[in-house]
């Protein structure tokens, strides 16, 4: 307080920027830098302490073999990692996180994109209609989970819909069979996660001024021609971004998997996550688990600077800097 | 014109179709008993039983866990909108060495998910001992959600006019006097943002309670879910009820702050 009195200027005074006299200069330097240090240590050490901190501790641990208790006196190298890699589970998680993220591109994004054409028209009761098609997306993965295992139980709703319409044949163990489990998880996240993309693109759309379609329309190009070469490509950034959300949330799935099949039926729906907290947390194998969660990490942030780097460069500085 | 508009409203009734019809499933089934719904999964009520919901909305549980997830959000988003405008306040209106690369640090946690992190997270809170502790979720969430705060509020507050800053000291301001009287209030359409995006990652968030409570009474919303699904296999009609009332914060929070949150969502990528 008493500072703040010393400092404070009559309104004659100069700003603060042309300081007069030696001894206000001294202060009036000294003085940002405390209210720098005031405003900035806090989120430092916040920021520092519980992300920096445990990704570095991590790699650590990872260094060792470690059930979580005493000291670290074992120590294996890479030894973590070839094991890891080499296990036909994780390589099969790997997989599942693949084509997921695969399948998210290539289902999730024309069908968001199609849908959010349709829904850019002038249709009654749109705003409605934005709020219903987002409405899933502010469930927690838990509540979905639990939501789509009840309807998807054996001769529960999904399947008595399926016979009621004349498609019983269609009929599966959705959740209990192998090579069908993951499907069923993609439908799920699908559910989820398409009013986003949806949301994302249909704000995307306002920024096509409509002049532009209207100049291809006098030109003569067709409704099709026009949203090919006039509406998609000003889309680009934001398909970029969605891209890049959803594959690095591909890349990480695990409650919906946790909760729906806990990774089964034998390891059929394993997800690197779902892996590393069944390692890592249910088996004591911390040093293990650390390393599943570095490789993990080393996926994500890879993809992330290549992704960046050839895909985003054109976009990062709107996408960084330009919230409205 | 109008064939196109017709091809519109069926998509549209097809989108609701299968976004309501999930949500419907929920909240109609916790109107039925399990013996109905065993019977014809896909049956209405009638007559409507409200039994389940009644005990579910008398009991200690589903209450303590609404009051245990309330709680650790509140103080993840006071302590990243705290931490996070100080902070943005600092990127955006001082000149000084290093600060693009403090940025830069904290733009770089944006590819930092917290589901990654969240085992040497777990070993790092049981060295902190805070374990069993709301605090040992809520402020590592509060330091995930400083990256996307920063992002949102520093170009915000960046675009505040310099005239305004000028105009505030040279009337005897502090400069921290400008960021508390003038900067915040004008900051607040994307103060209400951050806070809101800040509030429904917590609220939804899975894994990391997962890790850190063991004991019940400490467990949020979202594994009070999933324990309750998996406690009562038997009573799906209830698992149903306990579901849909469960919904309802995240749904009613979602209709009041609709606008922010696809207006931060999307505002985020706009350019």
């Amino acid at each position: 307080m008493m500072s703040a009195a010393i400092t404070t200027r009559p309104p004659t005074a100069p700003v603060p920027h042309a300081p007069a006299a030696g001894g206000t200069r001294r202060r009036s330097r000294l003085r940002p830098r405390l209210e720098l240090a005031f405003l900035l240590t806090p989120a430092l050490l916040l920021f520092i302490g519980f992300v920096l901190i445990p990704i570095g501790v991590a790699g650590y641990y990872s260094l060792y073999s470690w059930n979580g208790f005493g000291p670290l006196t074992d120590f294996v190298g890479l030894d973590n990692y070839v094991d890891a890699f080499s296990g036909d589970v994780f390589q099969g998680a790997i997989g599942h996180n693949l084509i997921i993220a695969v399948l998210s591109v290539v289902v999730q994004l024309p069908l968001s994109i199609g849908l959010a054409l349709l829904l850019n028209r002038k249709l009654r009761g749109r705003t409605f209609l934005r709020m219903v098609v987002f409405a899933p997306y502010v469930l927690s993965e838990a509540v979905t989970a639990v939501i789509w295992l009840l309807m998807l139980q054996p001769g529960g709703f999904v399947d008595e819909i399926l016979r009621g319409v004349g498609l019983g044949g269609l009929v599966q163990l959705w959740l209990a069979d192998q090579s069908l489990v993951l499907y069923t998880l993609f439908v799920v996240i699908t559910w989820k996660y398409i009013g986003f993309g949806v949301i994302l693109l249909l704000a995307g759309l306002q920024g096509v001024p409509a002049e532009l379609r209207e100049a291809a329309a006098l030109d003569g190009a067709s409704a099709w021609q026009t949203t090919r070469h006039v509406v998609l490509p000003l889309l680009g950034p934001t398909i970029r971004i969605w891209i890049f959300l959803s594959v690095i949330g591909s890349l990480q799935l695990f409650d919906l998997v946790w909760i729906m099949t806990l990774g089964g039926p034998a390891n059929a729906s394993t997800t690197m996550a779902t892996y590393l907290v069944d390692h890592g947390f249910k088996r004591y194998e911390f040093g293990f688990g650390s390393a599943v969660a570095v490789i993990l990490f080393i996926i994500c942030f890879v993809f992330a600077l290549f992704y960046q780097r050839f895909a985003l460069r054109r976009d990062t500085a709107g996408a960084l800097t330009g919230a409205r | 014109m109008a064939r196109r508009n017709t091809v519109g409203y069926l998509a549209a009734f097809a989108v609701i179709g299968m976004t309501v019809v999930p949500l419907l499933f929920v909240v109609l089934g916790g109107f039925r008993t399990t013996a109905q719904i065993n019977s014809s999964p896909a049956g209405l009520p009638g007559p409507f039983v409200w039994d389940n919901y009644f005990e579910v909305a008398t009991s200690v549980q589903f209450w303590r866990l609404l009051g245990n997830s309330a709680l650790i959000a509140v103080i993840a988003t006071t302590l990243a909108v705290v931490l996070g405008s100080m902070a943005a306040f600092a990127l955006s209106r001082y000149a000084f060495k290093g600060r693009e690369a403090f940025y830069t640090l904290f733009t770089l946690g944006l590819l930092f998910p917290l589901g990654v992190a969240t085992l040497p997270l777990y070993l790092w809170l049981r060295e902190l001992n805070l374990l069993e502790n709301p605090l040992g979720v809520a402020i590592p969430e509060a330091a995930f959600s400083l990256p996307v705060t920063i992002v949102i509020l520093r170009p915000f507050m960046h675009a505040i006019p310099g005239e305004l800053e000028d105009a505030a000291l040279l009337d005897g301001a502090a400069k921290l006097g400008f960021f508390w009287r003038i900067l915040l209030p004008l900051s607040r359409p994307a103060l209400i943002t951050v806070s809101v995006l800040a509030f429904v990652t917590s609220w939804n968030f899975y894994l990391l309670p997962l890790l850190v409570f063991n004991d019940s009474t400490n467990f949020t919303l979202p594994l009070g879910v999933a324990m309750f699904q998996s406690e009562h296999t038997q009573d799906t009609a209830k698992v149903l009820a306990f579901t849909a009332l469960s919904m309802i914060p995240a749904l009613t929070f979602f209709v009041l702050a609709e606008r922010r949150m696809v207006g931060g969502l999307t505002g985020s990528v706009k350019g």
